[in-house]
């Protein structure tokens, strides 16, 4: 019984992995919150684009000396703005205007990182995350901001719904979907980029997407969706967590993993057949 | 057509509504008026502007000239008093809720924003899906549900919203026909309550059966009254060129489908 106890614990003698340990836990809870959004409104590749786009954002940041929260997440609101007005101006389909746009911004991303070789940034630990280089500061930051969406989403729960469920419905009700609809994207920009960090760029549709994936095929209603999924991305997180500590493996892969297990375990007992 | 008569006011009203979109004109002066507790069929060929004339008066498409009343106001300023029910495609079915979620969301507004549905609402809930049948079925989920048991669920919601008037497009497609009369005597029985009622619907062979009033429409209205004055000869011709004498055939509308 101590053996298994000082297995788990022994781990959290280190600082940086009590850090890791709150970031993991709150990226696995809040990205299955959005995730169900995800998951029932065909989000995913949106949610992609985000992650990818908002390099530049996070570069600039970087150049600029701020935290790079201040850099991505005007970034990914203006893409999902641009996406809506590509669509309009040209009549091309949504996901080639996410295409267009996420590839150039990614892309634009790599160049500021050229052009500034002084700065002291690794390319692969934002692809890849570095859960670890969790500073004390960006926990702060962490958690005001996955505060912050949770109350948006508590507090608008029943106009997204609606707007999810029943688009044309709702409008004639009187509410504003558009507006709404951009609440829900810009919420999803800030999940990426708190999610960032941890899981990486190339990752975080991982954490995005499966645990609530895996909770829409088990549970009934969309509530329920929403909250399995926080309970499945937190177990997800943490497990992958003490995999990469004692496998020494990169912790947003291990979190991926283990989600992706969970994922194929439903799949194999779902409820629904959709 | 422009019924004046009468005290009461219209529920619904069209005055000389012309509609554009995408350059075309879709329609071309539409005026008819919609008294209270009136069940109402709108029929018309494909591209008639059924559903154009529907989003209309839901407030989802602004006219180019004219307008929509509702209970003699604009549909702006009325948003409660009018429910929609969506074709069924323009439901995202894979999102998850129960009969109860749906039901509850004709609250939304009523509640207000940021507030939670009370206990008042929960009654309500219960109370309309009584009436359309459904209260056992209130935790299922809509997905699962018929195609009737949908468009009932859908009502129901209306109802919630304490909605007299209700839009429905194309409540009928899709739908097997014991469905579908399910759904004719849950519609009778709110037009006895006093909701005015809208249908579009492609199914003539059941209209004077089931409707109190008939709008013919293609682009601009060809008829507007009771279903034994609408269809004449020279009305089905308009709508549907020569294949509608069909319909003028009495045995047919007992009959067993038709060609559309």
């Amino acid at each position: 019984m101590d053996t298994i106890v000082n297995y788990l614990a022994d781990p959290f003698q280190y600082g940086f992995m009590v850090r890791a340990l709150v970031a993991s836990v709150l990226v696995g809870i809040l990205c299955p919150l959005l995730g169900g959004y995800v998951v029932t409104r065909g989000f995913a590749f949106m949610g992609d684009a985000l992650s990818h786009a908002i390099l530049p954002g996070v570069i600039a940041a970087f150049i600029v000396g701020v935290s790079p929260f201040i850099g991505s997440v005007p970034v990914a609101i203006a893409l999902a703005l641009l996406i809506g007005f590509v669509v309009q101006r040209t009549g091309v389909s949504e996901d080639t205007s996410i295409g267009i746009l996420f590839a150039s911004l990614f892309a634009l991303g790599l160049v500021l990182l050229s052009l500034n070789d002084g700065l002291r940034v690794n390319l692969e630990d934002l692809l890849l995350g570095q859960v670890l280089g969790v500073s004390t500061a960006d926990i702060f930051v962490t958690v005001a901001l996955a505060a912050l969406v949770i109350l948006l989403l508590f507090l608008f729960h029943k106009e997204m719904v609606f707007t999810s469920f029943d688009p044309v419905g709702a409008k004639v009700v009187g509410l504003p979907t558009a507006a709404i609809d951009y609440l829900l994207v810009a919420l999803l920009a800030l999940v990426i980029v708190i999610s960032v960090q941890t899981v990486g760029i190339v990752l975080v549709m991982a954490m995005l997407v499966t645990p609530a994936a895996t909770a829409y095929l088990l549970a009934g209603r969309f509530v329920g969706v929403m909250l399995l999924g926080a309970v499945l991305g937190m177990a997800s997180a943490i497990t992958g967590l003490y995999l990469s500590y004692y496998l020494d493996l990169p912790s947003g892969a291990a979190m991926t993993l283990v989600a992706t297990g969970g994922f194929t375990i439903a799949a194999i007992f779902r409820k629904r057949t959709v | 057509m422009n019924s004046q008569n009468g005290s009461k006011p219209l529920a619904v009203e069209a005055r000389d509504l012309v509609v554009e979109l995408g350059g075309v004109r879709v329609l071309e002066s539409v005026s008819f008026g919609v008294k209270q507790g009136v069940l109402m069929g709108v029929v018309g060929p494909n591209g008639a502007g059924k559903s154009t004339l529907f989003n209309t008066i839901a407030g989802l498409v602004a006219p180019q000239h004219g307008q929509v009343l509702i209970h003699g106001h604009a549909p702006q300023r009325v948003r409660g008093p009018l429910a929609y029910v969506p074709q069924r495609e323009q439901v995202n079915w894979r999102f998850p809720l129960t009969v109860w979620d749906v039901v509850l969301l004709g609250r939304c507004c009523k509640i207000g924003v940021v507030r939670r549905p009370g206990r008042a609402d929960r009654e309500l809930a219960i109370v309309c899906l009584e009436k359309v049948g459904l209260l056992d079925k209130r935790l299922a989920l809509v997905s699962q549900l018929s195609g009737g048991q949908r468009q009932r669920v859908f009502v129901a919601r209306a109802l919630a919203q304490e909605a007299d008037v209700l839009l429905l497009d194309e409540a009928f497609s899709g739908i097997d026909v014991g469905s579908q009369e399910g759904l004719v005597e849950v519609l009778r029985t709110l037009r006895d309550e006093g909701k005015t009622i809208l249908t579009a619907t492609h199914d003539l062979t059941n209209l004077a059966r089931r409707f109190d009033e008939v709008l013919c429409i293609n682009r601009h209205i060809c008829a507007c009254g009771p279903p034994s004055q609408v269809f004449t000869p020279a009305v089905l011709e308009e709508l549907y060129g020569a294949h509608g004498m069909l319909y003028t055939n009495p045995s047919v509308e007992q009959g067993h489908g038709h060609h559309s």
